[in-house]
């Protein structure tokens, strides 16, 4: 079995899977259910600035038979006690040395209270913190939470008060709720921040009611955005993900980042890692189905390592970073075109109708015998000469491996974008841009 | 992978004898089991663990097929239940599992058995080997019989660290598993694989040695430190009835069996046939000898469908196959001449009151004699059992229940001499006798001998009785 033991800017996690800061995590009780269970860290229930709760807190999206795709809440940070709190981190990080115990807190844009409270979670022998500039209801309305996180000099800031009295390591928790990620990452690597996690929720309201015409989640006939959260919002976390992971300035200050939005699984985890994640923080899946997850989560990622012939975590953390790129440095000669496999053909056609409405026209149904079937059959078939390789058939396609992608030359450049530009700026006239299609081989009809 | 897309034969009669005889039952492809798998809801404390007699985690292993970590499944399975791979094949899970899925009420239930056996399939193809022979603890076993019980009892033992011996009568390993299962339900590769990975765990598997004539069984109690009995029932007993020594009466297991170890072009079937009992092995020999290619095929049964012991779901699997069924019907006597069968002669019954099981006696009708041709019958009312084993266990201080199995404490699977372990068909007086059940009793016996010789609990014992949250 594979080692996937983690060191977090010190933090040692015998594996990478924390809950995140949110319901699973609100009590010792809880969290040190989820230690028995195979968790190998926890970020608290953000503690700090006293609040009230209302009811109902959750919307879901449901999709097709399959419930909690997604998740919106509109609860607070920790409505127990401080004291409370602080005395169950305490007892848990007692009980559980090896594991990762990390605090998430929140308070009013005062210096001296995000001091205080700093000094208070060091006392409990917790082994960080992480900032909540992310919660996007009802904090930020106070001022605190994402209203902290979009502005970027107050993260920096704030980041920068708490880094004067920590003595452990700092994660700050950005919000998704903003124009570019990139800008409030920088601010807290200027802050002096250890680490960043990453997202939080994201603004949304989950539907209206056709009946009562309610909003979803309703509050006593009323509803307003919420965080959304849960598998839905994975493709959003990971394009966050990768911004700040291959910034300049925050690869420079070497921070290492926890990954958050719609793990399930852990394939997902491991998605998440690739594009350099060191940990990944639960909490939607583990809403739905509880802590026993992790079981999976561990066999899963383990199996994986040990198949792929990976040691430890850190033989794989960032492995697909150097691939992320941007539209202007594609190669625009990579040429792919689809081919049909006649004999895994179900007809179903559902590719011909995507190509045909919504794509580009190039796939003809054509009267052939397929299968050694004395009977014709109506059999959708690519013409390949005008097929642009968008790739939609293989997407709607039902049967796997029936339409595959296959990478053809077409004596097209092998250039970019920016490298055409730059070399040739006159393409970005049409008329020259013609004439740099025709000698390019390329024909769009 | 692609089986789906290749066109289906679904009716006995277009397959050749060969394909007739092949799984009923084709794999799911991954596709497939991805998306049952993500069916299932995950239950906690699920019914479908609670109903599986050896508590396989059945959420978690379904689980992992919908994150694509097969192998992590099918460890989840061989944890519980090393004979997964036959469970998931011949398992009634309409009555235990399945029948227990929370998705019943207003769907379909999961097919935990078809997802059981993808995951099965993977790490058998794979040649996953999952499990190693513990660290040598110095005790020696001998287990009496390589079932389900045996196997699972043996592996578990060799896990464990202990030095087992496992005897068996028959040239191949494995027991009903081996010999006794319809081959459309459970290839003979299936069970040997299994045989396989239990010797591969450490056990010396001796083949061709029948305890009590071979070696007695005092001999193996006085060497070895604990003794696991698992040697099944006998064949099926006379029916005691004129003519049944007539050519062409045959035992039903030893017609199964031969499906199972000859080829099939030389088995030999009437053209029509007349089964005895309506038990599922009744109906294994019925389904067999239409895939076989009898043209007619009634299974006579003495009580109604109501009494009939076969699972409902075998029942109408012979339904489907066109086997008939002659209800409230006693054979009398076999009837033939030159020695051979021309027909069996049945009376008519009616039903009377409950007897003791609760089912309704049959009460003949007299007068009412009529003759059904055959030119083969085939009995299958049950299995002896094994009094000369019973005799040799009595002389070693193991008692015998009122109706002759062999009476063990259940929680321990131990009899009354307290060296001696049993478990599967032998020591079940009630209830129904399983593959699943038996595998169970190869595991409680297991942990119990660990228990009685190591003197601490088995690591596996979580694996015992269902791990359910504690009520609060």
């Amino acid at each position: 079995m594979a080692n996937l033991e983690i060191d977090f800017c010190g933090i040692k996690s015998p594996n990478p899977f924390w809950l995140a800061s949110a319901p699973p995590a609100n009590s010792a009780y809880q969290v040190q259910k989820a230690f028995e269970q195979g968790w190998g860290g926890a970020v608290w229930k953000t503690i700090g600035a006293p609040v009230l709760n209302v009811c109902n807190r959750y919307g879901t999206i449901d999709y097709k038979g399959q419930k909690v795709i997604g998740l919106n809440n509109v609860e607070l940070i920790s409505d127990r006690p401080i004291e409370l709190n602080l005395r169950e981190i305490a007892e848990t990080k007692k009980n559980f040395p090896n594991h990762a115990v990390i605090v998430s807190v929140m308070v009013e844009s005062k210096k001296e209270a995000w001091q205080e409270i700093v000094k208070r979670v060091e006392e409990t022998g917790a082994d960080g913190f992480e900032l909540n500039f992310g919660c996007p209801h009802g904090m930020s309305e106070r001022g605190m939470g994402s209203a902290m996180g979009q502005v970027p000099e107050y993260t920096c800031m704030v980041t920068e008060w708490v880094m004067e009295v920590a003595t452990k390591p700092v994660i700050v928790k950005l919000t998704p709720n903003i124009t570019d990620i990139v800008v409030p990452a920088r601010a807290a690597v200027k802050g002096g921040a250890s680490a960043l996690s990453l997202i939080n929720t994201i603004n949304s309201i989950m539907g209206v009611d056709l009946d009562s015409f309610e909003i979803k989640p309703n509050v006593g006939g009323k509803g307003g955005h919420g965080g959304y959260a849960g598998h839905a919002v994975k493709p959003i976390a990971l394009h966050l993900l990768s911004a700040v992971a291959s910034d300049s300035e925050v690869q420079r200050a070497r921070l290492p980042i926890s990954g958050i939005g719609g793990v399930e699984t852990w394939r997902d985890a491991v998605e998440f890692m690739l594009l350099g994640s060191t940990s990944v923080q639960v909490c939607t899946a583990v809403m739905k189905w509880g802590f026993r997850i992790v079981e999976d989560m561990i066999d899963g990622m383990s199996n994986w390592m040990d198949d792929k012939g990976f040691k430890t975590c850190d033989e794989f953390i960032g492995k697909s970073l150097p691939r992320i790129s941007s539209f202007g440095d594609f190669d625009l000669g990579f040429q792919t075109v689809a081919r049909i496999n006649p004999d895994k053909c179900i007809h179903c056609n559902l590719c011909y109708i995507a190509c045909n409405d919504a794509a580009h026209q190039c796939i003809d149904m054509k009267t052939m015998r397929v299968n050694g079937d004395m009977a014709a059959t109506l059999q959708p078939v690519v013409r390949e000469e005008d097929c642009v390789g968008c790739d939609l058939c293989s997407k709607v396609c039902p049967v796997d491996d029936c339409i595959t992608m296959v990478p053809i030359d077409t004596g097209r450049p092998h250039i970019t974008w920016n490298e055409l530009t730059k070399k040739r700026p006159e393409v970005l006239e049409w008329d020259k841009m013609e004439e740099y299609r025709k000698e390019a081989n390329i024909h769009i009809h | 992978m692609a089986e789906h897309y290749k066109p289906v034969k679904y009716k006995a009669w277009e397959m050749t004898l060969e394909e007739r005889f092949q799984e009923y039952h084709p794999p799911l492809s991954e596709r497939e089991a991805v998306l049952e798998a993500n069916r299932c809801l995950y239950c906690h404390d699920a019914p479908c663990m609670v109903a599986c007699p050896t508590h396989i985690d059945i959420p978690t292993f379904i689980r992992k097929i919908a994150t694509e970590n097969p192998k992590g499944s099918a460890r989840t399975i061989l944890e519980a239940n090393l004979l997964g791979a036959t469970c998931s094949r011949v398992c009634p899970v309409e009555e235990l599992c399945e029948g227990a899925c929370v998705m019943k009420h207003d769907h379909k239930p999961i097919m935990i058995g078809r997802l059981q056996r993808y995951a099965m399939d993977y790490a058998q193809d794979k040649n996953i080997k999952f499990f190693h022979q513990g660290k040598p603890n110095g005790y020696k076993v001998a287990v009496i019989g390589s079932g389900p019980a045996g196997l699972s009892c043996a592996g578990e033992l060799a896990k464990l660290g202990f030095d087992v011996t496992c005897f068996e009568k028959n040239k191949m390993a494995g027991g009903l598993d081996t010999y006794g299962i319809v081959v459309f339900r459970e290839p003979v590769e299936v069970s040997l694989r299994e045989v396989k990975m239990v010797e591969e765990l450490g056990v010396k598997m001796k083949t061709g040695v029948t305890v009590g004539k071979d070696i007695t069984f005092k001999e193996i109690v006085d060497k070895y430190d604990a003794v696991f009995v698992s040697v099944g029932l006998g064949s099926v007993p006379p029916m005691n009835i004129p003519g049944e020594n007539f050519e062409g009466v045959v035992d039903g297991l030893e017609f199964i069996a031969a499906t199972k170890t000859e080829k099939l072009d030389t088995i030999k079937f009437g053209k029509r046939i007349a089964v005895i009992g309506a038990g599922n092995t009744g109906i294994d020999c019925a389904t067999i000898a239409r895939r076989l290619g009898s043209e007619r095929v009634t299974i006579v049964y003495r009580r109604s469908e109501a009494e009939m012991p076969a699972y409902h779901f075998e029942y109408l699997f012979a339904l489907g196959e066109g086997v008939s069924f002659m209800f409230l019907t006693q054979p009398v006597e076999v009837v033939g001449s030159n020695g051979k069968v021309e027909g069996l002669k049945c009376m008519r019954m009616d039903l009377g009151e409950p007897d003791q099981s609760g089912r309704r006696v049959a009460v003949p009708n007299p007068g009412s004699e009529f003759v059904i041709p055959c030119d083969m019958v085939i009995t299958a009312i049950g299995q002896k059992k094994q009094s000369e084993v019973m005799n040799a266990l009595g002389e070693l201080g193991v008692k015998a229940t009122h109706n002759g199995y062999i009476s063990v404490d259940p929680e321990t699977c131990r009899s009354d001499n307290p060296k001696i372990f049993a478990g599967g068909d032998c020591i079940r007086s009630k209830g129904e006798a399983s593959t699943v059940a038996a595998v169970q009793d190869g595991k409680i016996a297991a942990a119990a001998i660990h228990m009685q010789l190591v003197g601490v609990p088995s690591p596996n014992k979580k694996h015992i009785e269902p791990v359910l949250s504690p009520v609060v």
